[in-house]
């Protein structure tokens, strides 16, 4: 049966997060953050991973970390969204984690949980469940060589798990010295980089026999904690932009009284009551290994990445003339979200992956 | 009853047991069962002893509900009778007094006698509290004049819920009253409103000196509004919670898109796709209230649901009808009927498109809903209110 409400344990620890953020990463913070020459908040990674745990989350106790679930992870990523940090929990917490446990690799593994090590898995962002095996890298024998993409959170990474096309079929490899060359990003508070391998070394993962399948399982955990990060994206935009037409004042009365914008804001709200229910659904369902899990994740993403992109449009227009200025920080959700609604597939490749699953076929050719 | 604590699942349990025993649902008249089902206290298990209930928590009703479903047992037709369960009785029980609570109850749940709503009138509709008909003291009775319309089942009822006015020289809120209006009264006069569908689902009631005996008032005189509160959160407290996916409106325009493959184009395609997801999404948002209001701690989603499913129920029926392109320019029949009740799912998709219309209007518009949103949950000023204390009489209408 499945739990779309949040336990006490999970509350307890989006708090702690927020609570860290409110006092560590205030949004103008994050903008001096990403405009200096570290634009990733390893002091705050530090924080995050070595008092709260957040980087052990998905890490079985036998590997040396929480053995939580996507659900718990779930709250973190809304938090993290809510606090625009820029910090890997997606690339490295998230998505590289959850390539190493279903590779059962130890050794990273226990140097991620405590926060040591951070990792990234060496696919496109943009890549998304269901997508077919990468081709971009070729291992042959230990040496891989080929070039990866808009890599998230690959520039701070001690290890890159890098998907691979062996002689054998697919592969999962780790690396350390693979070329990271960071990209100018829409979203600066996420960094992300393309990942150059020249006859570079890596160890095997995973063979062919379970390659496919631990990658597609990182995407879909990525892509379920992703929809979370949406609603904390979207649950910001909201909170801030009704605050500021409380006390925005214009023909005498605050602007928010005006039904013309008051209407908008109900709007997003409503679009938070569902996308809210469609993430948990989507972290349940794999917390839970159900069989809807499929569905659940595409229905998130391609509801939440809507819903946030459209939650931060209108905090922009909302805000009017300050919304447009660099200093005031909606600008940075705006390009989060928009960022975001690309990551791990964009809402119509999502929809399009819901058709033969839900018996919706397309037209016949 | 005699204990004092709030039954638990064991105890509604036995209730049954009890019920089912002594009133065989196979060998038992319909109406029996049910006066019987009232007088164990297993009608609406929240309601007080007495008053067909058992004071216990909300959440064992579904209890009751499918064990008396699995044992064969008759029902109420809660459809049938939607506005006296979800707007009469609990405005009665809040509001009646012990006279009215034991002489309105039972024969309302079991079925003997409907009820029916007469609040929005020609010139009150979003702004409900500028109703005008009047109620003039007569002694020990109340004499209405008035019109009201938009009522469904008027024709097939016993008994209506009125908001009147009994003083106009106050401001609107203050100068209302709450009756209980006897439909078989001299002077109600019951009239079809043909609707865009053809049908007359609903009515127009034209009140002209109708007597009404003083007992047939809730709450005080000018206490209208807020007893008229109370019917109104009610109504929109119905949740589509715990359906299953595909229920409803989407079920029925998934399956003529199945049904249709020669029709299909990407664009239409597309188009259901995202309403499948936004009805899915809604429909987990219900579920994800149902489980809120379970362990007690319900959130202001209520009021999302209604705006959320008229949307999607529109957008729905609208694709529907393009899809099905030559035939989507035909119509099942246009005939003037007066159904019993109305099912949004039924007859065609024109039928569908039409009547889905409504569910934007009735009971309280998506625009008064998005106020209700954007002022009780997010707490955004109202609109300045230029009538709040000008006396009924003089406002410009």
């Amino acid at each position: 049966m499945t739990d779309l409400l949040y336990s006490d344990i999970e509350d307890a620890l989006r708090a702690s997060v927020t609570d860290l953020l409110a006092d560590r990463s205030a949004p103008a913070t994050v903008l001096a953050t990403v405009e200096s020459d570290k634009p990733c908040d390893l002091a705050l990674w530090d924080l995050l991973a070595g008092q709260l745990g957040v980087a052990g989350l998905l890490i079985p106790e036998r590997f040396g970390g929480v053995g939580a679930s996507a659900r718990e992870a779930a709250v973190v990523a809304e938090a993290l969204g809510h606090g625009i940090a820029p910090v890997p929990f997606l690339g490295s917490a998230v998505l590289a984690t959850t390539a190493l446990v279903a590779c059962a690799a130890a050794e990273p593994l226990a140097a991620l949980a405590n926060g040591e090590e951070t990792a990234s898995l060496a696919v496109s962002l943009a890549a998304m469940p269901g997508d077919p095996f990468p081709t971009a890298v070729r291992a042959d024998g230990d040496r891989l060589t080929g070039t990866v993409h808009t890599v998230a959170d690959a520039a701070v990474a001690h290890v890159i798990v890098v998907p691979a096309i062996g002689p054998d079929g697919p592969a999962l490899y780790s690396v350390t010295d693979a070329v990271v060359t960071p990209v100018t990003a829409l979203d600066r508070t996420r960094g992300i980089a393309d990942v150059t391998l020249d006859d570079t070394p890596g160890t095997l993962l995973a063979g062919p026999d379970q390659a496919a399948a631990a990658l597609d399982h990182a995407l879909s955990v990525g892509a379920a904690v992703l929809a979370s990060e949406q609603l904390g994206v979207a649950q910001w935009c909201l909170d801030t932009t009704v605050a500021y037409l409380k006390q925005r004042h214009q023909f005498g009365r605050p602007v928010g009284s005006f039904q013309a914008l008051k209407h908008r804001l109900a709007d997003v709200w409503l679009d938070l009551v569902t996308a809210r229910a469609a993430a948990r659904y989507a972290v349940d369902a794999l917390a839970r290994d159900d069989a809807d899990a499929a569905v659940a994740v595409s229905v998130a993403q391609a509801h939440c990445s809507v819903v946030a992109v459209h939650a931060a449009e209108e905090a922009i227009q909302l805000h009017g003339g300050i919304g447009m200025t660099w200093e005031h920080p909606a600008h940075l959700f705006l390009k989060r979200a928009k960022s975001d609604e690309i990551a791990l597939g964009t809402p119509g490749r999502h929809r399009a992956r819901l058709a033969p699953l839900v018996d919706l076929p397309g037209p016949v050719a | 009853m005699t204990t004092t604590e709030a039954p638990d699942e064991d105890e509604v349990r036995d209730r049954i047991r009890e019920l089912l025993d002594a009133h065989d649902p196979a060998t038992t008249d319909k109406m029996d069962f049910l006066r019987a089902r009232f007088d164990a206290g297993l009608a609406w298990v929240h309601f007080p002893v007495g008053l067909g209930g058992l004071d216990a928590p909300r959440t064992l009703q579904a209890v009751v509900d499918a064990e008396l479903g699995k044992a064969g047992a008759p029902t109420n037709d809660p459809r049938r009778i939607g506005i006296g369960l979800g707007m009469a009785a609990p405005t009665i029980l809040r509001f009646g007094t012990d006279d009215q609570k034991s002489r309105f109850l039972r024969p309302l749940w079991i079925g003997e006698e409907v009820w029916c709503q007469l609040f929005s009138e020609p010139g009150a509709g979003s702004d409900l509290a500028a109703a005008g008909t009047r109620a003039v003291q007569d002694g020990d009775d109340w004499v209405i004049n008035g019109q009201k319309v938009w009522t469904s089942g008027a024709h097939n009822s016993k008994w209506a819920i009125l908001l009147a006015r009994t003083n106009p020289d106050v401001p609107k809120h203050q100068g209302l009253s709450y009756f209980v209006c006897d439909m078989k009264a001299p002077g109600v006069d019951v009239r079809p409103l043909r609707q865009i569908t053809g049908e007359a689902e609903f009515n127009e009631v034209f009140l002209t000196d109708v007597r009404l005996p003083d007992s047939y008032r809730l709450g005080a005189v000018g206490q209208g509004w807020q007893v008229a509160q109370t019917t109104l959160m009610n109504e929109r407290v119905a949740i589509s919670a715990g359906a299953d996916r595909e229920a409803g409106m989407l079920g029925v325009v998934a399956n003529t898109w199945r049904g249709n493959e020669k029709r299909r184009t990407h664009e239409l395609h597309d188009r259901l796709l995202k309403l499948w997801v936004d009805a899915e999404a809604t429909r987990l948002a219900g579920e994800r209230l149902r489980q809120q209001l379970a362990v007690g701690s319900p959130g202001p989603e209520g009021s999302a649901m209604k705006l959320l499913f008229a949307r999607l129920s529109q957008a729905l029926t609208g694709l529907e009808v393009e899809l099905l392109a030559d035939d989507g320019l035909r119509y099942d029949d246009w005939t003037m009927r007066r159904p019993e009740m109305v099912d949004f799912t039924g007859r065609e998709a024109g039928y569908r498109y039409l009547r889905a219309k409504g569910n934007s209007i009735e009971g309280g518009t998506s625009e008064i809903l998005r106020n209700i949103v954007a002022e009780r949950v997010l707490g955004l000023p109202s609109e300045p209110r230029v009538d709040k204390d000008v006396p009924w009489k003089d406002i410009p209408r």
